[in-house]
């Protein structure tokens, strides 16, 4: 059972899909429900990952798995190999996890074509749980791509007044970005072929114990790095991210932002930095510039912003710009930052796309000069809401806090020393536009005749923020349970990254691989 | 004369043309069976011809590994492991078409049984290009494919465009044969011989003669025009819209498989195993047609609004793809433009047949408006077609994507690393008009009802076929892909 755990985490999605399918269409609410004991059993599935001590002391892939996949005489290999370890952990439990809920956001939201949706809601987690845990880059990239097709079908058909260009868009723009980074996974497998290192196929394992050129590097970097960048988003390749979140539906938003995004700075820290580490150190002031930008950029503009949804989306960028910056300090604290980020930015954006999603359900409007009073009409929600702003904004005792101020930390005490103080002014900005715009819509008085007959939020939607607020606590107050699991994997990683320059020993193929050469 | 009768029949060896001999056969008893066949009934006719097809299907494997070689004809056929790769292709193309046609030709008011063995005549004339060692044969199976082609393209002899189609066709075709002739001649000029393997010998042991030979480049050039004109290659492929778009819609469909196949197939025996002692000379010209290929049929099939001119402005651009596969020049990019020939035949033969289905009479709605809501209305039918846009557009794990890769794979090991990432760019091209059709399938409200969409048995059981090829050389392309380097290696 062990053996083929992630397996059956991944694919289990996929077999739902195809019960899904024999489901009439007219049953909306076996429909839903089906997905949600589906996207449920995979979240247990992936519950023993989370007690597992094993990764507290080990950086090492555990529940590892491998098939031969596509092979081609000894011309080629791909291989189905997976695992998962301190970096890939948090991030598959964080996408197990905000599945059910996503799904149970919909209950109301989702009246079109139900059938549709739950089927793409299903493709969707395997495509994102196979694209954390593969360690071939061509089954990583085959899973990439196939995250694709139903977030732009999602967006497209359930998607807002603008959803034909924002699907197209977010298409157009992460398709680009990746089939430059095909060009450069080919090329890497050759390099490895050539040093003999190439004998599990596309393995990541085997790619990093490569030693490429400087100026090979700079190439391969780039290809990797564009197209991970696009997916942070970076600035200035974001702008797709706005469209694409705004017009998404609300289910479609929270999984956007919760864990596609994180898909981006994942592929830094799981392939561009650690298989190109003389690259990484190259471009590291760019990448650092472009983040730090990001960062304020994105608060600027999400401040002057008077759609709720948009603010949101906006502050993603500023958000992900904080984990950027703690990757590229490229330290302990640096790292751990910004992935506990990448997890804290899931829950609490996720969690503020929901809270979107709920009064755009009552009032179908997202103004925010629509509002205002709120927290007299609907305390319960008010409080929920404050919570989730103050995790967002980085509040002390949220988990927001942990995860900005390690990540700010790392970079202070790296050579980004100087992007970090610049950077730190986003964490005021963040303040400023999330405050001012909880002021507008919930505070004031009660002037809006179609707002004083809103209904506070129902028991559904309770139970759905009330995992988010436990980890919004959990992770303010006592991040060791993350941490002490990522410890082991960071420090292989900080010595992948620091150590490559000089060990660059190429090793020749061990002799049980021998016979995988035909 | 007893002597010369001798000799003539020592060479002769049916079993080297088995499978196009009897589809050859069955084409001509089609042809009688239709004289004593009323007009209107031809759906036993259409049946016939898929047994014909697959009994064929079933001869052609018989030659897969056979030794000794099945040679015949003094040489001038071989039926070896590489033409029989091609050979499945042009069935399952033929199979495919013909799946598709009956009620087709019903609804368009031409159900004329002789369109049945106009495509078993194709496919015998693909399969003589396929095994044709000797120019001479190869230009036979050319003509036999091309005559065979016009009459089916100008099919509708009502209808103006299907005329225009037929008419335009045949004078481009005939002057592109003259291009081939001409080369023909001159590379005898040259070497001396009309045979491919002494040709390739010449050339390997006068190199340096050959070389400095202007008339040898002439030859080249003339040559590769001829086929880069029926592979609808940049800036040979002005006729390809105008006949892909009058032509019957599982015509278009054939043609952009079948016989671009065959072309491909003697395209690369005549300039692999022929001309190889030039290489160096025409992979530097098929680089940058291969380049302007693609630009071509990606950036003018974006501005398409008939999805039928679309697809055939996008057979451009993936024949541009299969061309940087022969620029590679190595065993995975050559065996990966085997495969996507195979891939290029399920996808883009599926997504005809789904457009079959979708049009009126006269395919007044082969527009882009004409789709709106197709996907709601018949969600079987929208799926599979999203699946071979999907597939067409190069996304995982299609048999799209793993072609391109391969291809691309070869471009990056040969060194060619920059035509890989134009290849890539221009797959991000076209996404944007591939996409462009689900929007309207799925993004937009129902314009019309689509009741009169039926769906015949033939032409669902071809799209479920076409499905099951893309996925199964999508997720498992390992096999199909041995089968493609054993094709260029002979066994």
């Amino acid at each position: 059972m062990t053996h083929h755990l992630l397996s059956l985490m991944t694919f289990l999605p996929i077999l739902g899909l195809v019960a899904v399918l024999f489901i009439p269409r007219e049953n909306e609410g076996l429909l839903k429900s089906f997905t949600l004991v589906v996207t449920l059993l995979t979240f247990v599935l992936s519950l023993p990952l989370a007690f597992d001590k094993v990764f507290k002391t080990s950086g090492a892939m555990q529940y590892t798995e491998f098939v031969h996949w596509i092979s081609i005489g000894h011309y080629f290999q791909m291989n189905y190999n997976v695992g998962v370890d301190g970096i890939s952990l948090w991030l598959v439990l964080l996408t197990t996890f905000i599945m059910p809920i996503a799904v149970l956001s919909t209950w109301h939201a989702v009246e079109k074509n139900v059938k549709g949706f739950m089927a793409l809601m299903l493709l969707l987690e395997t495509a994102m749980l196979g694209a954390f845990i593969s360690l071939d880059l061509f089954l990583f990239y085959v899973f990439w791509e196939m995250m694709l097709i139903p977030m732009y079908f999602m967006i497209g058909i359930w998607g807002g007044g603008r959803r034909i260009y924002a699907a197209v868009k977010f298409f157009i723009y992460t398709a680009v970005g990746s089939l430059l980074m095909l060009v450069a996974i080919i090329y890497v497998y050759y390099l490895a072929v050539n040093a003999g290192l190439a004998t599990h196929g596309f393995s990541v394992a085997d790619f990093y114990k490569l030693s490429i050129a400087p100026a090979t590097q700079t190439w391969l970097f780039l290809a990797f790095a564009l197209s991970f960048a696009i997916k942070v988003p970076m600035f200035p390749l974001h702008t797709w991210l706005p469209d694409a979140h705004t017009e998404a539906p609300t289910a479609g938003s929270v999984i956007l932002a919760a864990i596609m995004l994180k898909m981006g700075t994942y592929g830094y820290v799981r392939f561009a930095i650690p298989m190109f580490p003389a690259a990484t150190q190259q471009f590291l002031p760019y990448l650092a510039l472009l983040s730090v930008i990001g960062i304020i950029y994105g608060a600027l503009v999400a401040m002057m912003q008077q759609d709720v949804k948009k603010l949101v989306a906006y502050s993603s960028v500023s958000h992900l710009g904080f984990v950027m910056l703690g990757i590229l300090a490229l330290n302990m604290e640096g790292l751990e930052g910004g992935m506990i980020q990448m997890v804290n930015h899931g829950i609490s954006t996720g969690a503020l796309f929901l809270i979107v999603g709920f009064i755009y359900e009552r009032r179908h409007t997202r103004e925010i000069s629509e509002f205002g009073g709120l927290a007299k009409q609907m305390p319960v929600f008010a409080t929920i809401f404050m919570i989730i702003t103050f995790s967002s904004i980085g509040l002390p005792g949220t988990n927001g806090f942990v995860g900005e101020f390690l990540a700010l930390l790392g970079a202070f005490e790296s050579q980004l020393r100087w992007f970090a103080v610049v950077a730190t002014s986003g964490v005021i900005f963040a303040a400023v536009y999330m405050l001012w715009m909880f002021q507008r819509v919930m505070f004031g008085e009660l002037k809006n005749p179609a707002n004083q007959k809103l209904k506070d939020l129902s028991a559904r939607e309770v139970i759905l923020m009330l995992p988010l607020l436990l980890f919004v606590f959990w992770i303010g107050i006592y991040p060791n349970t993350f941490f002490s699991k990522m410890d082991p994997a960071m420090e292989q990683l900080l010595h992948q990254v620091k150590g490559t320059q000089q060990v660059a020993i190429v090793q020749p193929a061990q002799p049980h691989h021998v016979e995988l050469k035909q | 004369m007893d002597n010369l009768a001798q000799i003539a029949m020592k060479s002769v060896n049916f079993a080297a043309i088995g499978p196009s001999l009897w589809l050859s056969c069955f084409g001509m008893a089609l042809l009688l069976i239709n004289a004593f066949t009323p007009r209107g009934k031809t759906a036993h006719v259409a049946w016939i011809s898929i047994i014909a097809l697959i009994t064929s299907g079933f001869v052609a494997i018989g030659a897969w590994n056979h030794h000794p070689l099945l040679v015949g004809f003094s040489g001038s056929v071989v039926l070896d492991n590489y033409a029989t790769f091609f050979n499945m292709i042009f069935l399952i193309a033929a199979g495919l078409t013909i799946l598709m046609s009956d009620e087709y030709l019903k609804r368009e008011g031409y159900p004329v049984g002789e369109y049945y063995p106009l495509i078993l005549f194709t496919t015998a004339g693909a399969m003589w290009m396929a095994s044709g060692t000797d120019l001479m044969t190869i230009f036979l199976g050319l003509e036999v494919l091309s005559i065979s082609l016009y009459v089916l393209a100008g099919f509708f002899r009502g209808q103006l465009r299907s005329n225009e189609a037929g008419l335009k066709y045949f004078l481009l075709g005939a002057f592109s044969t003259g291009f081939l002739l001409y080369g023909i001649a001159l590379i005898y000029g040259v070497t001396g011989s009309t045979n491919v393997a002494q040709i390739s010998r010449y050339i390997y042991l006068h190199r340096g003669a050959v070389l400095a030979n202007p008339m040898a480049l002439a030859a080249m050039v003339l040559l590769g025009v001829g086929f880069l004109f029926k592979i609808a290659a940049a800036p040979f492929h002005m006729w390809t819209p105008d006949v892909y778009q009058g032509a019957p819609t599982p015509i278009t469909a054939f043609m952009s498989a079948g016989p671009k196949a065959a072309a491909f197939a003697a395209f690369l025996r005549v300039f692999f195993l022929g001309l190889g002692g030039m290489r160096g000379e025409w992979t530097a010209l098929l680089w940058i047609l291969a380049v302007l290929t693609m630009i071509v049929g990606n950036v003018i099939a974006i501005n398409q609004t008939n999805v039928k001119r679309m697809l055939a402005y996008s057979s451009i651009a993936h024949a541009g793809y299969a061309l940087v596969g022969m620029v590679a020049a190595n065993t995975i990019g050559v065996s990966g433009v085997l495969f996507y020939m195979l891939a290029y035949t399920f996808m883009n033969l599926g997504a005809f047949a789904v457009l079959v289905l979708a049009g009126k009479q006269g395919e007044e709605n082969l527009t882009l408006e004409g789709l709106s809501g197709f996907g709601y209305k018949k969600p079987f039918l929208g799926v599979a077609m999203t699946i071979f846009l999907l597939s067409l557009m190069g996304i995982p794990p299609t048999a799209g994507f793993a072609g391109k890769f391969y291809i691309f794979a070869g471009a990056v090991k040969a060194g060619y690393v920059w035509l890989a990432v134009i290849g890539v760019l221009n797959s991000a091209v076209s996404l944007y008009y591939y996409l462009r059709v689900m929007v309207y399938m799925y993004f937009r409200d129902p314009t019309e009802n689509f009741g009169w969409v039926k769906a015949p048995v033939g032409a669902v059981i071809s799209i479920v076929l076409s499905l099951i090829g893309v996925f199964y050389m999508g997720i498992i392309p390992g096999a199909v892909m041995e089968l493609a380097k054993r094709a260029i290696y002979g066994s």
